[in-house]
């Protein structure tokens, strides 16, 4: 009897201090519960701050929110996602479980499969709860659901898309290289009219996927993880690519640029012919901005170039998981999604899929004035996908190992 | 209110060089003259007997006012009066706020204080004025007036006349002499110049 | 002497050595593996294998030698040929004005308008194209981001001499230097070389703290080494800096061998410095006794003229930059001027200013304003004990200016961390006195101890306590000096990067921390609006400390003809 009593009591005791853990983390399914817990809460969303035009959304979006919701929103201006991603992982192995410094973080690929693996992330598939992520119609659109082939699981809402496209001054430049051998050919003819980000930043490091990708004999190695792979085998190609290709590069390869804003600046001073960018709309939106000449056009690769999701997630010790998830959803909502396609505003590409809208949100992205650089869909083609995330890394230590402090 | 100023055996050492003995007494309403060389430490006595003696010398001796024993008393304390070379008016406040400074806190009445030594050095007026639109001799004057305000005990004269020309010199040190008389205070003056302890009328120490 | 009074040297110690001596040794134990907090409990080498393993370390490692040593060395030479040849000229006046404003700007804002100003599609090269000398495209000339840290020395030497000339104008009362140089020129000598071989061996050592201040800070300076340095691979210190945000957790203990290779780095840049200038001191014992009367005199003199004349240049035309850059809507290469102008980036930049101008104030004010305390009361207390400040107290003062701030203050977050204090407003601002309330005291000391101490004394005589002689009579003396000790102060604060990236975790933002990120990236029209905001704070304390005594001086004339 007595055994039965303790027993009956440490049972009692474990669900109900279960049942406050989960009480703890909001649930989307609840939403009007979710709303009224994050009035007043303060989101630190932990976003790349290296281009105004996205900050300058990122602090509309925080008003909106505030507007209507009360939650205020502190935009962290992050050089390196990782930034964020160390503080957590910090946090939880000092034992901060509750309280911590991050709340919501712009994040995919390498930075989320490192978050996920080490349990930093909000769990019980609160993405896929969100009242605006039915927008995106997720069962026909697959690449919501996979982060550099690694399943999302629900930890991350996505936000917008990505494909590399290449922009050149029509103007100043005639012909444009539309493969990477040929890219090799025409900055040899060329010295000095081009150059891809520094590594380990995003863009750079994707310029060397895509390389990678056309270059590789057999590509089905770079669907998974790197350690399984012969690295040194199937990474060749791409190291002497970028053996012939440097001391043809902007300064002969001796400093690199450190961000694609900081390419867009070199195209608009004519100091390189052809740059890239990981937003479709990045150069109708500096042309609108006036920073590019009204000649700037831009192309993709004949095999297609690397297309992404990117998405925001919760840290699983986050402090204000309420306000975050009302930020989150809102950043899906067909209204921030359409203002952030907008070239004028960011450009980014939506996630949603805009033909299930209803009539109001489809005709807001249907009078989207894209820009006349941006490629139509249709143009832009079917994207290349991501290798595996684990690849991220090894190519960039590989390429520190040969061209840092040459 | 004055009494007898009196240096017992003052000695004062720079390392273990003497620099100067002294045992004397002053009487209310005589000036004593110290005279020497430059650097035989003339300065040195007065900050001594005012109380900032410079570290880097050493006293030996009593100082006595009204017979309290002034060693160890901070010189905020001793109520003797120092008048230097330089008139020494603080140049950020007004003819008037000079002496208000050396009126004692609780005085009751201080600005009619100030109203009545103006007129007495015949610097009515002039209240309101900045000190550095003043003339040589109205400058001391109303630096020997601020420190009788503050109503000293005792009043020490570090060479206040060598910087005057000759025309005011005369004017000014008979003024300083009259008023110290006039109040019975004892007066330690340190001079290089025969004429001013010609001047001052009391006995003469040599260094 | 009240025992509160003694406290005050003591108190002093422990705001400026204490935080160094914690953050360093929080750097020491990690860097050999040992920190349980990130489960590392043992001793070993690994982090130096890994960090020897490292690409571009070594490359970093000199750059990072190399621009202490050099900027030290140009800067120390501009500024005594600029001395030797003009002091007490008519052009040294007008000189030293042009020059000295730029002590309040901020080295970031200063960085960035170089940076706008030599980049190959920079305001000088599209002047040269406007006179015919270039092409359409930009010049393939590597300016900013050079591999061997050139641009980034210009950007620090720009700064570094109004520092130094300063440094030596103050000094230069103490050494009769007009004695010393008729003494010379009576012998035969010309007056630049009468200089040098008189004055300048005797004013060395009398700013030999504030050079090697200069040689350590230019070490280990990141944020002009992320505007205009090198960036693969980037400097030392911006290396250890990354490494302490890395992902990867194992990278704190590389991080940790790194600060301290940082550490041995500046250590090695002082030590060769203090070798050469004993090798330079025998030298010169030769020529000073050679009987040369000056055939290089007028040589020597443009150089020191050139110098600086290129630094007033420099800093004029970057400001234009980012004048030109903050009014600009469209301005590509190789227009010389941007048409139309337009106010809008203003009108668009300036609302997000506002929170980091906020959070800039309240840690400079609070900061200065604990710094300003801290050091009259010290100085006072050095006044009333008769003893002034011993060199053990001076080295004291410049240990958190000699030290590499890489390195301890990564060691302080990290005891932050152990320790479970959040990063927050309070604790970056307490991590400024410790920059700030040096040189408050270098720019307060002289002024305070050369007060004549007779004024004191007299209200003393008067019967008035020291306390209210302190408030009535020599704080109001000082006006001016202390006014510009906290302009001082408070331009220091503003300037800060590393102090307000580390202790605040990257949550505090003031207008360093922005503008420094926009360095990579950010537009040049908004850089251009941040750079110009991050100067108007510093600018006007300036203004203030100057304008200030003039108002409430204005009946008082001799405090007005000496200050």
């Amino acid at each position: 009897m007595r055994l039965a009593t303790t027993l009956l009591a440490a049972f009692t005791a474990a669900s109900l201090a279960i049942g406050a853990a989960c009480a703890a983390d909001p649930d989307p399914k609840a939403w009007d519960a979710v709303t009224a817990t994050a009035k007043g809460q303060t989101v630190y969303f932990n976003a790349w701050g290296g281009d105004t035009g996205i900050n300058d959304y990122i602090a509309w979006a925080g008003g909106e929110v505030e507007k209507r919701y009360g939650v205020k929103v502190v935009h962290v201006k992050l050089t390196d996602t990782a930034d964020a991603v160390s503080r957590v992982l910090a946090e939880k192995t000092a034992g901060t479980n509750e309280g911590g410094s991050v709340d919501l973080i712009w994040i995919n690929g390498a930075n989320f499969a490192s978050m996920k693996g080490k349990g930093l992330l909000l769990g019980n598939a609160w993405a896929e709860a969100l009242p605006s992520f039915k927008g995106t119609d997720a069962d026909h659109n697959p690449s919501v659901r996979s982060d550099f082939t690694v399943p999302v699981e629900g930890q991350e809402t996505p936000w917008g898309k990505a494909q590399l496209v290449f922009a050149y001054d029509t103007e100043k430049t005639k012909d444009v290289p539309k493969s990477i051998p040929a890219l090799l050919a025409w900055a040899k003819a060329n010295p000095g009219r081009f150059t891809y980000p520094l590594p380990p930043d995003f863009t750079g490091v994707t310029f060397l996927k895509q390389a990678l990708l056309e270059l590789a004999a057999d590509k089905a190695p770079l669907n998974g993880p790197v350690d399984k792979a012969d690295f040194a085998k199937v990474t060749a190609p791409l190291w002497a690519f970028l053996d012939e290709l440097h001391p043809a590069l902007w300064h002969q390869g001796k400093t690199f640029p450190a961000n694609y804003p900081d390419m867009r600046h070199l195209l608009a001073d004519n100091e390189v012919g052809v740059t890239f960018a990981f937003n479709p709309s990045d150069a109708s939106a500096g042309i609108a901005k006036g920073e590019l000449p009204k000649t700037v056009r831009t192309y993709v690769l004949d095999k297609g170039t690397i297309g992404n999701v990117h998405f925001v997630a919760v840290p699983f010790n986050a402090k204000a998981k309420a306000g975050a998830m009302v930020l989150a959803n809102f950043l899906l909502s067909p209204e921030a999604q359409a203002r952030k396609a907008d070239p004028k505003v960011w450009g980014d590409p939506s996630v949603l899929a805009v033909g299930n809208l209803a009539a109001e949100d489809k005709a807001r992205f249907d009078a989207l004035e894209l820009g006349i650089a941006t490629l139509k869909p249709a143009e832009l083609g079917a994207p290349v996908p991501e290798p595996h995330p684990s690849w991220v890394d090894a190519l960039v230590k590989e390429w520190q190992k040969r061209y840092a402090g040459t | 209110m004055a009494g007898p100023l009196v240096l017992e055996q003052v000695r004062l050492t720079l390392g273990d060089h003497t620099l100067l003995t002294i045992d004397a007494t002053v009487a209310p309403g005589e000036v004593l003259t110290v005279m020497g060389p430059s650097g035989s430490g003339k300065s040195s006595l007065l900050a001594f007997i005012a109380g900032f003696l410079d570290p880097a010398f050493a006293a030996e001796g009593r100082i006595l006012l009204e017979g309290v024993d002034l060693t160890g008393l901070p010189a905020e304390r001793r109520r003797i009066g120092l008048l230097f070379q330089d008139p020494m008016l603080f140049p950020h406040l007004s003819v008037a706020g000079n002496l208000l400074f050396g009126v004692p806190r609780d005085a009751p009445d201080r600005r009619a204080r100030v109203a009545v030594a103006l007129a007495q050095a015949g610097l009515e007026g002039l209240g309101t004025r900045d000190p550095a639109t003043l003339s040589g001799g109205q400058k001391a004057r109303v630096a020997l007036m601020r420190l009788l305000l503050s109503e000293p005990c005792a009043v020490l004269l570090d060479e206040p006349f060598s910087k005057l020309d000759a025309a005011l010199k005369g004017e000014v040190r008979s003024y300083v002499f009259d008023r110290l008389k006039e109040r019975g205070l004892p007066g330690l003056l340190v001079t290089h110049d025969e004429a001013d302890a010609r001047a001052a009328g009391g006995p003469i120490v040599r260094i | 002497m009240s025992p509160w009074a003694r406290l005050i040297p003591v108190f002093a110690v422990t705001t400026l050595a204490g935080p160094v001596i914690v953050g360093l040794l929080f750097v020491l134990l990690p860097a050999f593996g040992y920190l349980p907090a990130l489960g590392g409990r043992s001793v070993t080498l690994d982090p130096w294998r890994q960090l020897l393993a490292e690409p571009g370390v070594w490359r970093g490692a000199v750059v990072s030698l190399a621009a202490g040593m050099v900027t030290g060395a140009v800067s120390l030479a501009i500024t005594g040929l600029f001395l030797a040849g003009f002091h007490g000229g008519r052009a040294f006046e007008a000189m030293r004005r042009l020059v000295s404003p730029l002590l309040a700007v901020p080295h970031a804002a200063a960085a960035l308008g170089l940076s706008l100003l030599i980049a190959p599609s920079g305001l000088f090269f599209r002047a040269m194209a406007a006179f015919g000398l270039g092409s359409d495209r930009p010049p393939d000339l590597l300016t900013v981001h050079d591999p061997w840290g050139l641009a980034m020395m210009a950007g620090l030497i720009v700064k570094e001499v109004p520092f130094l000339m300063l440094m030596s104008i103050a000094a230069l009362p103490q050494i009769e230097a007009p004695i010393r140089l008729a003494v010379a020129r009576t012998l035969g000598y010309r007056p630049v070389t009468a200089w040098l071989k008189t004055v300048a061996p005797v004013l060395y050592p009398l700013i030999r703290l504030p050079v090697l201040a200069v040689i350590a800070y230019s070490s280990s300076v990141v944020d002009v080494a992320v505007i205009l340095g090198p960036t693969n691979p980037p400097p030392l210190s911006v290396a250890v800096l990354r490494w302490q945000s890395d992902p990867d957790l194992s990278a704190r203990f590389l991080a940790a061998a790194g600060a301290l290779l940082q550490l041995g780095i500046t250590a090695l840049a002082l030590g060769l410095w203090l070798l050469a200038e004993r090798l330079v001191a025998n030298l010169s014992k030769q020529w000073m006794e050679s009987g040369d009367r000056g055939r290089h005199d007028l040589w020597l003199r443009s150089v020191g003229g050139f110098g600086i004349a290129l630094i007033a240049m420099s800093a004029i035309f970057s400001f234009l930059c980012l004048a030109l850059w903050s009014l600009a809507s469209s301005w590509r290469y190789p227009e010389p001027w941007p048409n139309p102008l337009t106010v809008s980036n203003w009108f668009q930049v300036l609302p997000s200013t506002i929170e980091p101008l906020i959070s800039t104030l309240q840690i400079g004010a609070v900061s200065t304003a604990l710094s300003f305390a801290i050091v009259v009361a010290a100085l006072e207390h050095e006044l009333r004990a008769g003893r002034p400040a011993g060199a053990w107290a001076m080295r004291l003062l410049y240990l958190p200016l000699v030290v590499p701030p890489v390195a301890f203050l990564f060691g302080l977050a990290v005891a932050a961390e152990v320790l479970g204090v959040t990063p927050s407003l309070l604790l970056v601002t307490l991590g400024h006195i410790m920059f700030v309330l040096p040189y408050v005291y270098l720019s307060l000391s002289e002024p305070y101890r050369r007060l004549d101490p007779r004024w004191s004394q007299i209200a003393l005589t008067l019967g008035v306590a020291p306390w209210r002689a302190f408030l009535a009579v020599r704080l109001p003396l000082l006006l001016a000096p202390c006014l510009t000790a906290i302009a001082v102060g408070f331009a220091v604060s503003v300037g800060q990067y590393l102090v307000t990236q580390l202790l605040g975790a990257g949550r505090v933002a003031t207008l360093t921390t922005e503008a420094v990120a926009l360095a990579s990236g950010g537009e040049r029209r908004v850089i251009g609006v941040w750079a110009l905001v991050q100067t108007v704070l510093p600018a006007v304390a300036f203004g203030l400390a100057i304008g200030i005594p003039r108002l409430v001086w204005r009946n008082r004339r001799a405090m007005l003809d000496t200050h």
